[in-house]
């Protein structure tokens, strides 16, 4: 049943195609409503700030690495006010390294990982002609848009970007700099865009489910998809208010953040006082905790989907993963304090926090635990989306393991503030979510442009990636054991204890780069594939889920003919059929 | 392209498109009010002083704001069920009227927040005030919402009633539960705000 587009189109689809074609540039490819075009210039943008995010890193590792040494070149350029003579100054510092966590998590991986694949990917495999409120899905991404211009214009406002970390904390957020207020407004619209977006998901896997298609056949990719949802539904709301709360902070002059008698600069500060400052951090950590389950849910999404494709079996255990990414989602919304067992608020607090942590690693371990039995035994292919996707499970393995110290609270005090929690968390966003994004790039390009992306580029691609992901994060653990704090703009080169363990820092700075060089043929092959790439048939991996009974690149509307699920998403090599899977779309 | 699901309901779910989405929009506001609602308790119980509410704010100017939310609720039902009754003349009378009272609504809150500021109640004169401008600012600011919604739909938006008459009942019974939480958030605000 899986028709190559040539074939005679029924009469309702021609008229589509038709009023498609009315559709002028503005409309078609920047207005536009459709779910496909959204999500292609969600994930252009992501990409985008993936980059952008990673050159600010690329050059706090230069003063890492060689703390007050003059930058050649690209030093000179950013002006006197940030490197005078090519030395980074500690303001210049603070701004990158809290817009670097600013835009790779708001800016780079939701959008990549949600707005991309989830409005890419989810529709068409539930079997959807679009999302369920296709204008509001524009709006999501202007309104991303807008935030993300808001985020990068305060750069050039007097005292620079925000500096006070991506958790901004206060009270030192609510004494700083105009960046810092862009920062709270590039915020309320990156709210904004994911509401929408969350609200448009939810109702379009509930509603616009092809026939048949029962929660129980969703594709595992779908179901991280509509958990992750829930998450930003609810869980965004409390850090708007917390944002506007700081707003009122630093316009209107309340102290909601503020304690009595804070002292800046030798001298005592002029407000109402009788504030919170650990109010703030409850309500940022409330969101961004479930936010570290939106970088990652998606991600795990996209990898069950290329590992059932390429060992062509069934997922191991399909079931328990869809009770345990349940479970997750609503666990996520417990576990939030343990991000503030710095912060000295007693020990029945951090025994719940604590508790709950520990139990929350249970799913997480479940559902990497199926993907990695779903292995066995299996006769594998190796192309480049499944390189990445296997290498996402011990990745993000050592993401996770190295947390659950930190979840504890006697061992997370000497940790928490020290370089063990950015190797950490980097091993689970960095090697573990960004591999499944890319990984979901490989796969899903042939559909979203009809041709395949080259697999040769790609193994560089993925080898160089690899490698160099842990001779960037891998010496961090060592400095973090040896106490290093994650907080100095030199690195630590002050500190006598530090000195044994400083020269980790130069070889994690030379690996950063490395990994900047490996993205130029992921980069060449991403738009050389677009035009001279090779051809790729509808269904070129053989796979079983609804998106590739759609024309590669699928029209208007997405189906020939309205799909029907008629068994599970997984139907590989079932014994006495014709070939080795059996597609869901096919009676 | 059509939509599935935007007029007539799924017969699995037994919803519309939009009944879902609306829901879930209120969830997301609730989650937001509610922490601002969490927030003024913190900040609460964490302070040496706390005013009583009346002593400050004008209850009685509050009372007449609460009876007047709470009328343009019923204008609001009483909109929609005019379109469920085919009746849009009536439709168009209540429909002006939770406009009208809305805006009454406003009215009413104007002279209150100018009434402080002369006074020199600013939000920052203590964290009762802050949280009080706060809260009924982010209420106002939905109530305003709400009013722009209800304008379309009383205006240009009608038109909609003539091409397709179920589409826009469904409309305005969304933009009428939008509406009630509006006057729900009010509820919970008047007695913590003014008289606790």
């Amino acid at each position: 049943m899986s028709q190559p587009a040539a074939v005679a189109t029924p009469k309702p689809h021609d008229a589509h195609e038709a009023h498609h074609e009315e559709l002028g540039f503005w409309r078609k490819y920047v207005f536009s409503t459709d779910h496909k075009v959204i999500g292609i210039q969600y994930a252009f943008s992501g990409l985008l700030f993936l980059l952008f995010g990673f050159s600010l890193m690329m050059l706090m590792r230069w003063q890492l690495a060689y703390p007050g040494a003059a930058l050649p070149l690209i030093g000179s350029l950013l002006g006197e006010a940030r490197m005078p003579g090519g030395t980074m100054l500690p303001d210049f510092y603070n701004e990158l390294g809290a817009m670097h966590g600013t835009i790779m998590v708001f800016m780079g991986v939701v959008p990549l990982a949600v707005g991309g694949f989830g409005n890419f990917v989810l529709p068409l495999q539930i079997g959807a002609p679009d999302m369920a409120f296709p204008k509001l899905n524009m709006l999501s991404y202007q309104s991303f848009l807008l935030g993300g211009v808001t985020m990068l214009a305060s750069f050039f406002v007097p005292g620079g970007a925000a500096q006070s970390g991506w958790t901004s904390y206060t009270p030192l957020a609510d004494i700083a700099t105009t960046g810092q207020t862009m920062w709270l407004i590039g915020m309320v619209f990156l709210i904004t865009s994911s509401l929408l977006g969350a609200i448009n998901f939810i109702a379009t896997t509930i509603q616009l489910r092809a026939k048949g298609m029962t929660f129980m056949r969703f594709p595992f990719f779908v179901w991280t998809q509509f958990v992750t949802a829930f998450l930003l539904l609810l869980a965004f709301p409390p850090l708007e208010a917390a944002a506007v709360m700081q707003l009122m902070d630093r316009l209107a002059g309340t102290s909601f953040f503020l304690p009595s008698g804070l002292v800046v600069s030798g001298q005592i500060v002029n407000n109402a006082g009788g504030g919170n400052p650990l109010l703030w951090q409850h309500l940022f950590w409330f969101l961004a905790h479930p936010e570290v389950y939106v970088l990652i849910l998606p991600a795990m999404g996209i990898v069950a989907e290329i590992i059932a494709n390429n060992t062509r079996k069934p997922l191991w255990g399909y079931r328990s993963m869809v009770y345990s990414l349940v479970f997750l989602g609503f666990m996520s919304f417990i576990v939030w304090a343990h991000h503030m067992f710095m912060t000295g608020m007693g020990t029945a607090m951090a025994a719940f926090f604590q508790t709950t942590t520990m139990i929350i690693s249970i799913p997480s371990v479940v559902i990497l635990t199926a993907l990695i039995i779903s292995l066995w035994g299996a006769s594998i292919r190796y192309n480049t989306p499944m390189l990445f996707a296997v290498a996402f499970l011990p990745m993000f393995g050592i993401g996770g393991l190295t947390g659950l110290p930190l979840g504890l609270n006697v061992a997370d005090i000497p940790l928490h503030d020290t370089y063990y929690v950015i190797a950490h968390f980097h091993y689970v966003v960095a090697p573990g979510t960004l591999f499944g994004l890319f990984a979901g790039i490989y796969y899903w390009y042939p559909k979203a442009t009809g041709r395949k992306l080259n697999e040769t580029l790609g193994k560089i691609h993925f080898a160089g990636m690899l490698v160099c992901m842990n001779v960037v994060f891998m010496p961090m653990f060592l400095m973090g054991l040896a106490g290093v704090s994650r907080r100095l703009f030199d690195g630590g080169s002050t500190y006598n204890f530090a000195q044994p363990v400083l020269h980790w820092n130069v070889v994690s700075s030379w690996g950063a780069w490395a990994l900047g060089l490996f993205q130029l043929p992921f980069i060449f092959n991403f738009f050389w594939s677009l035009r001279k790439g090779e051809k790729s048939e509808d269904n070129p991996w053989q796979a079983t889920t609804i998106e590739w009974s759609a024309p590669s690149p699928p029209p208007h509307g997405n189906f020939v003919v309205a799909p029907e699920a008629y068994r599970g998403p997984y139907e590989y090599s079932v014994p006495g059929a014709a070939k080795d899977f059996v597609p869901q779309y096919e009676a | 392209m059509e939509i599935p699901y935007t007029v007539q309901v799924r017969r699995d779910t037994g919803l519309t498109n939009g009944k879902i989405g609306i829901w879930l929009f209120l969830a997301s506001e609730v989650m937001l009010f509610g922490a601002l609602f969490a927030s003024y308790i913190l900040i609460r119980t964490g302070s040496q002083s706390w005013p009583r509410g009346d002593t400050i704010l004008n209850v009685p100017l509050a009372t007449l704001n609460t009876i007047v939310l709470i009328s343009s609720s019923v204008t609001m039902v009483m909109a929609w069920a005019s379109l469920m009754r085919r009746r849009f003349g009536t439709f168009r009378i209540y429909m002006g009227g939770t406009i009208l009272l809305g805006f009454v609504f406003l009215v009413v809150k104007f002279f209150e927040y100018s009434h402080k500021f002369e006074s020199g109640l600013f939000p920052s004169t203590n964290n009762f005030l802050a949280i009080y401008f706060t809260l009924t600012g982010l209420h106002g600011l939905h109530v305003i919402g709400g009013m722009a919604v209800n304008a379309y739909f009383w205006g240009p938006g009608a038109k909609l009633w003539k091409t397709n008459p179920e589409w826009f009942t469904n409309r305005v019974e969304h933009s009428g539960l939008f509406w009630h939480f509006v006057d729900l958030v009010w509820i919970f605000l008047f007695p913590t705000l003014y008289l606790l």
